[in-house]
């Protein structure tokens, strides 16, 4: 139950990071004329093919207390980064990267050019053609972007086991929990926590799902379009 | 700033977009306070003129002013933003916010205002163009020609300097499209601003205009009042825009200096009609346009006229589009004559009926390529 609890405390930590960084992060994806931008789109969605314990392994060495991070940490509050609840924030966030930005960027490009140029005329800087055009006509986008972030952190595995490691109440998560069921041959509460993954992934994907149809148009899926 | 009421504005603009290496906008235009009709083919370069008087693409060379102020000027290096413009611009669709209601839309523009002033500069715009029964509800709840009266609204709320309208009440039947443009006259009584309309049909050019401008590839090829610009189209693009059915190529057989009239034949027929004298040298080949309205059908040869061409012909196909008849007449070459239905019915129009054709030698345009 404590693993179940870190796991959504972990979730909602990284989902709220994720949308203060995505947003600007995706705006500027959305609608920057900039020639190098295909690169920042690659690192961003770098997360999506890596395998995790590759990306876990390059944010345990830079937060390492002979990395980079690590030492700025160090001088900065006194105690290390990695194997804490922080560390596994930071990583976290970016490996739920592409999750955020890209349905948000998605929804950016679908809004028609012409309200931004009606708002540009009608006075409206581009702040204002943000809050008042291109975020309420992205709803649908920006709650697939909540919703992908925050199942994606609860279930992941592989960046928590190489950054956290297994320390309960601090980096033991639902599923370094189930993995130390399973190897301890403790089936039936592996099974429990497994199920409770799995019910709670069905349910928030079909939410997606489900608002996308109802919206009528496709904001994100990992599937491509029919 | 009520001293800039009523300004000209003055537009010099050259720009080059990318992708079409062709295309080039070049234009130098004056718009006095009233309606001017932008008109040309699609791909004139309409839109990109507009988008460059409202700041959304920057011309590569120019200058543009609305009165005394300098919205533009490439040596200078200003160029305002839209903004900061002053000039309303409504779009072909429109672009009404569909996530706020008609009221949301029309104040969008008013942000900087209090409150109380807000309220009533939408009461009262809202009334002048008959949508204020509507002010709750969305775009997607109302009919179009009520979204163009809202756009239209939107647009001048805000008090603009200039307004840019680019085919806004496309789609509107020609009753609908009046009442509006009546609205938007008698706004303008106390305004006086230059309101620059872009169009591609001819109908709305002698409808609504009080000048005309005509962009053909970027460039103004003929401006002024619409029936001096419309009557005699310079060349066969724009004859084709401007709805003149007939194009023929013809060589010129002879010319006659007294009379002011020359005699062509019609493409490799032997049908020969008489045209106003052009300049034109024996055996050189020109082009002709006639709008199909301007020809006369007869059922029996016609006597005692002043028209100097009258040719025989048989019809080929007779077809009702509307309140027109469409009738194509073989008469050497092919001919689109429009009569109406009640001539139809009483002349016995049908196909393989001989007739005679009766055309002026005034209706005969002659164009270059």
């Amino acid at each position: 139950m404590e693993a179940l609890l870190l796991s959504v405390r972990l979730a909602v930590w990284v989902s709220a990071i994720l949308f203060v960084i995505g947003l600007p992060l995706a705006y500027w994806l959305a609608y920057s004329r900039w020639p190098g931008k295909f690169l920042i789109e690659s690192i961003v969605a770098l997360p999506l093919v890596l395998p995790p314990t590759v990306l876990g392994f390059y944010v345990l060495v830079a937060m390492g207390s002979r990395g980079p991070l690590g030492k700025l940490w160090q001088a900065a509050f006194g105690h290390g980064l990695a194997f804490t609840f922080t560390g596994l924030v930071i990583a976290s966030v970016l490996y739920s990267l592409p999750f955020t930005v890209q349905p948000l960027v998605a929804s950016f490009e679908s809004v028609d050019r012409k309200l931004l140029d009606a708002s540009a005329v009608l006075g409206a800087g581009r702040l204002r053609t943000f809050y008042r055009v291109i975020l309420p006509m992205s709803i649908p986008g920006v709650i697939t972007a909540l919703v992908l972030s925050f199942a994606h952190t609860l279930g992941e595995f592989g960046v928590v086991l190489m950054v956290g490691g297994n320390l309960a109440g601090a980096t033991r998560t639902v599923s370094i929990d189930i993995y130390d069921h399973v190897q301890a041959l403790q089936y039936a509460e592996a099974n429990r926590m497994a199920l409770v993954l799995l019910a709670f992934s069905f349910v928030v994907l079909s939410i997606v799902y489900g608002l996308n149809r109802r919206i009528g148009r496709r904001v994100w899926s990992p599937w491509p379009a029919k | 700033m009520a001293g800039e009421v009523s300004a000209v504005l003055q537009v010099h603009v050259a720009r080059r977009n990318a992708g079409v290496p062709s295309f080039q906008l070049d234009v130098a235009v004056e718009v006095l306070p009233g309606i001017t009709i932008l008109f040309g083919p699609s791909g004139a370069g309409k839109s990109t003129l507009l988008d460059c008087i409202a700041g959304l693409l920057c011309p590569d060379a120019g200058r543009i002013k609305i009165g005394e102020d300098t919205l533009f000027d490439s040596q200078n290096h200003i160029d305002i933003s839209p903004q900061r413009r002053r000039m309303a611009y409504v779009f072909q669709s429109l672009a009404l916010f569909p996530h706020m209601t008609v009221k949301q839309n029309v104040g969008y523009g008013l942000a900087n205002l209090p409150e109380n002033e807000r309220l009533s500069r939408i009461d009262e715009i809202l009334r002048a163009f008959h949508v204020e029964s509507l002010s709750g509800r969305r775009p997607l709840e109302i009919s179009g020609g009520e979204k163009q009266r809202v756009a239209l609204a939107r647009s001048l709320v805000t008090l603009p300097r200039v307004l840019l309208l680019d085919e806004p009440l496309s789609g509107l039947d020609a009753e609908l499209k009046s009442l509006i443009v009546a609205d938007l006259r008698a706004w303008n009584v106390k305004q006086k601003i230059p309101i620059v309309y872009v169009t591609h049909t001819r109908e709305e050019v002698e409808a609504l205009g009080e000048r005309v401008i005509v962009l053909d590839q970027g460039r103004v090829v003929s401006q002024g009042y619409p029936h001096a610009v419309l009557g005699a189209p310079r060349n066969r693009k724009l004859a084709q825009a401007l709805g003149f059915e007939n194009l023929f190529g013809g060589t010129v057989l002879d010319l006659s200096q007294v009379d002011g009239v020359m005699r062509v034949r019609l493409e490799e027929s032997a049908t020969e009609i008489e045209v106003p004298l052009g300049y034109a040298a024996p055996n050189d080949r020109v082009k002709i346009a006639i709008r199909a309205g301007d020809i006369l059908l007869a059922d029996q040869r016609p006597q005692g006229l002043s028209a100097r061409n009258v040719l025989k012909g048989k019809i080929a196909a007779l077809e009702q589009r509307g309140t027109t008849v469409i009738v194509r007449v073989e008469a050497g070459v092919t001919f689109t004559v429009h009569v109406t239905p009640s001539a139809a019915r009483s002349l016995g129009l049908a196909a393989g009926k001989p007739v005679w054709i009766v055309l002026k030698t005034h209706s005969c345009h002659l164009v270059g390529e």
